[in-house]
Order: structure tokens, then sequence, then C-alpha cells
């Protein structure tokens, strides 16, 4: 059981207001907040231990290399890798699967070619690809979705006839909160061929992820949706694959030796890492993944299933308020993203409102606009997402702010 | 913006005033956002150099509607010159309030519509 009154005295925003009332962060789908355990690190790492990493033969960089690569191999144990070699940084999930589309698909997409994404993805995991085909003269298609949200998995087998280079889809939809079966559909993606991809920005700062158990042959994520600092995010990539791609960007550090008109490349992960490395982050990251660890993600995922079952509960009981994807009675399937609408009230104005009351939430396309214009015809819904320090409190307080809006707006 | 305020803009977000297409009219221009959906499209009648007539239609946020309201309704006999000078400033005069960054689109909206609407009408003479 979380000790989530302990865990909030970590958290120094969370005693802040916004608005004059006290805030209630519940857009952690988004970016969450950080504990100062993180923010230490990062400030001693500025006070203790700045130098530039790699090849300064001086012990202060000897120390900051050892910091950010001890960083990298507590990523690779987080998710189960087989060592750092595995563990690309990048800036975030949208550069990691950038990364792949240009660096991987430079190499391995030719003309004609099938690359195979779904109909619930974020743009970061759209365009990437759109402009990959466009390149290269290859085919974009899309696995389609059911009603419920969920993917429908007839279509990915008709898909995967077209016997597509690369599969890349969400593990956790950032509208719905839709879990995929990644274990099951890499079994389907790697009989007919392809590379796996996984978009896993909502899933790993949020469920136990084992790469191998999983199967997917790469992973992307971001720091800052896991209490780790902006700027840093993960490419895990099987050792063969990441051997076999081209570099995605030329510079220091990423070669062993340069002459006039060629270049060695460096070991990996250094070969994907041109210049001088976001080096706070990577340390934020490690001190984040060490706060996960001290209380454990397997806990963390179960106190936010309570905290989402009890929102869905409480929001379905609310006349004209409805709630996007899987209910309370699919606990298993869904994760602690919860995109509601209310009847006649346009998602800024209800966003506006829960501002005033001190609760952030986001209202919009959520950068997945084939999803959410599939969801509603003015492509615009309301977002509430949890993390480990919300409370069922903050949702009687949001579930307030419904009422106060239905109420404001004389919806029934 | 307080609630009160809100509350007002409501009343014009349900009972928008002059939301219907003008059966006689000069041009019409449509804005829409793709960030958020608010859709408005502005139909224009001019007499001279002035507004004769004009109403808006579509949908969208209490910011959205209740501003294409007002401003239709303050654009009625007033010069072309006039409308066309409008800014973002003069919106939230009509208003009553300003509005943050993230909701500036939704209260200048039916100001991009208006002016192109001028802009058709006056090409189309």
């Amino acid at each position: 059981m979380l000790n989530v009154e302990s865990i909030r005295k970590d958290f120094p925003i969370l005693s802040s207001k916004m608005n004059g009332k006290q805030l209630i962060y519940l857009d952690n789908a988004a970016t969450t907040q950080k504990p100062k355990q993180v923010i230490k690190a990062i400030e001693d790492y500025y006070k203790k231990y700045n130098a530039n990493i790699h090849r300064g033969i001086y012990r202060l960089a000897e120390e900051a290399t050892a910091m950010y690569e001890e960083s990298k191999q507590k990523v690779a144990d987080f998710i189960s890798a087989d060592g750092i070699e595995e563990i690309v940084y990048t800036r975030n999930t949208t550069e990691s699967l950038n990364l792949v589309a240009i660096a991987w698909g430079e190499a391995n997409i030719e003309k004609g070619d099938h690359i195979l994404i779904s109909e619930m993805e974020h743009h970061s995991n759209i365009v990437p690809w759109q402009l990959l085909a466009k390149r290269k003269g290859a085919h974009l298609d899309y696995i389609k979705i059911n009603d419920d949200i969920s993917l429908n998995m007839e279509s990915l087998k008709e898909e995967l006839e077209k016997k597509p280079k690369i599969v890349s889809l969400t593990h956790v939809s950032n509208v719905t909160g839709t879990i995929n079966d990644i274990k099951e559909i890499a079994r389907l993606v790697h009989k007919a061929g392809a590379v796996f991809l996984v978009d896993g920005a909502q899933s790993v700062p949020h469920m136990k992820i084992n790469v191998k158990e999983l199967g997917c042959d790469m992973l992307a994520f971001s720091g800052h949706k896991m209490l780790g600092p902006t700027g840093i995010g993960v490419l895990y990539a099987k050792k063969e694959i990441l051997e076999s791609m081209p570099p995605f960007l030329g510079g220091g550090d990423m070669i062993k030796a340069v002459s006039y008109h060629s270049a060695i490349w460096n070991d990996l992960p250094w070969k994907f890492e041109a210049g001088t490395s976001n080096i706070e982050g990577g340390i934020g990251l490690g001190a984040a993944i060490d706060y996960i660890n001290k209380i454990d993600i397997e806990e963390i995922n179960k106190y936010e299933k309570e905290l989402t079952r009890y929102a869905l509960e409480r929001i379905s009981e609310i006349k004209n308020v409805d709630i996007f994807g899987y209910g309370y009675e699919n606990l298993e399937k869904r994760a602690a993203v919860i995109s509601f609408s209310i009847k006649g009230v346009h998602p800024h104005d209800i966003a506006q409102i829960f501002d005033k009351e001190g609760i952030a939430i986001r209202a919009g396309h959520h950068c997945a606009m084939p999803l959410v214009k599939r969801l509603v015809s003015n492509g615009s819904v309301a977002r509430m997402s949890f993390y480990l320090y919300n409370t069922k409190e903050e949702i009687d307080k949001a579930i307030d702010a419904i009422i106060k809006v239905k109420k404001i707006f004389g919806v029934e | 913006m307080d609630d009160l305020y809100i509350e007002e803009l409501v009343e014009l977000y349900k009972h928008p005033h002059n939301k219907k297409k003008l059966s006689d009219y000069d041009a019409e221009a449509r804005e829409y956002s793709q960030t958020c959906g608010d859709d408005i499209t502005i139909y224009i009648k001019l007499e001279g150099n002035k507004v004769k007539d004009i109403s808006f239609d579509g949908s969208g946020c209490v910011i959205a509607i209740s501003t294409a309201s007002k401003l239709t309704d303050y654009a009625k006999g007033k010069s072309i010159e006039e409308l066309e000078k409008m800014g973002v400033v003069d919106i939230f005069k009509l208003i009553g309030t300003e509005v943050g960054p993230a909701r500036l689109h939704c209260a200048t909206i039916s100001l991009e519509a208006l002016q192109e609407a001028i802009k058709k009408a006056k090409e189309s003479k």
C-alpha cells in the first residue's frame, strides 16, 4: 500500500496554489511533477560534478561520466534490457520515434514498402512515418480501431498480410487509456516478418515493463512523464538492430575516428548520441527511476487502478457526461487516463472552469487528431490523468468541478 | 475571468444574437480552428461603406460564440474602415474581459472571419 501522504511531501509543487486554490494536478499524461530527490540530483550535478563526459582526463569528468552511464544502467534494468548498449538517450519519445523513422527507415524502407501504424496514435507516431513514406514512396497503412476504442485485431491481421517492414504502435493511448496487448501483437508482427516498435510514453511510467516479455524490438519513452526532467527521452532497441542501423546525427562522441572523407562509428549506444549529451537530464532520469523503484512500480500501478476505478465510477453516475474508451468494468484493459465530455459544453470551457477551481486538466485534441475526431465531431475532449501522488479527495474535487460546469451551463 | 462574467457570456452562448445565415449577403467568410474545433462563418451585407446587416453561424466554445454574438451586434451600421482597424484589444473591450494565450484564438476567430468577409465583399464590388 502506498503512503500517499508521505509521497506528496516529496513534491514541492503540490503544496502550491493555482488561482488562489490548492493545486490539484491531473495532467500527468502531459507531464508529471518532480520529487525533491530528482531536483536535488540535478542541483548536485551542477554544484559538485559538472564536466563534459567521456574524454576529460581529470577526476571531475570521470565522475560525471560515471554518473551519466550509471543512469543508463538504471534505465536498462528498469525495463529489463540486456545492457546500456541498448539504451539510446534522446530528447523525448518524439525524438526516439523520429530516430527510428530516419535512421532505420533510411536503411530499410524502399519504394512500395508498407509501414503499419494504428488509428489511435499520438501525432509523434504518425508524422515521422508520413515523412518517411513520402521520402521513400512507401505506403503508410493504419490498423483500425473498434467502437470501444480497442485495437481491431482482425484489421491488424489483414494489414499484416501486406507484409509491412515495420509496425509502430502505442502501448497505451494518451487519450482513452486503452492498453494494447503488446505481447500478442508482437507475436503476430514477428510471424509476419516485421520489426516492432512500441510507443511506451504512457506505459513505462505506470506499469512494470520487461522488454523481453513484451517481445518488442524497440521501445520509445520520455523521462518527464515519469518524474524525471524534460529534455531526456529513451530509445530502447535490440543490439542487433542498433548495430545494423546507420547513425542518426553526426558529430562529436558518435565517432571513434574521423578522417577527411570518412569516419568510424563509435560503439553502442554512443553511435546514436552526437554532441554533448543532456548530462543533467540523464542523471535526473536516473534519480526518478530510483524514486519509482523505492516505491515499486507494481504498487504504483495498483494504486492508479484504484484511483481510476473510483473516478470512472463517480463520473459514470453523472448524467450527460460521456467517458471515452473502457469503463470501470474493464479496468485491466485501461490506464489512468480518462477523457470525457459534458453534453453541450466545449472542452475548453470545462478546462477553464476547472482552472478557476485550481484543477489542472487538459482539453483539446491531445495531439491525436485522427482518434479524437473519431470520438467527437469537434475534435476536442477534456482529459484527466493520474499518478502516484493523486488522491480520491482530489478526484472528489474534480467531480465537484464537473457539477459546477453543468450548473453554469444549465446542463441537466 | 470571474464566474459572474462567465455566466453572462454563457447566456449569450446559449442564446446567441444574429446566429443565422443572411438570406441576402455580399460575402461570407469561414474561419476554422484545427486545434479546438471552433468554426465560425460570418455573412455580411454592405450599403456603401457601412454594414447594413451581418450574421454568423457555426459552433465553438463560450468565448468563440459569445464574441461572435457581441461582434455582430457591434458591427451593424459601422463603417468598414472602422471594422478593418479592430484588433484583439477591441475584442477584449467588447466582451469585457481579457483571455489567456491558450484561448486567444477563440476570442479573435470571429474578427478574423469578419475582416475576411469585408475583404471579399470589397473585391466583389
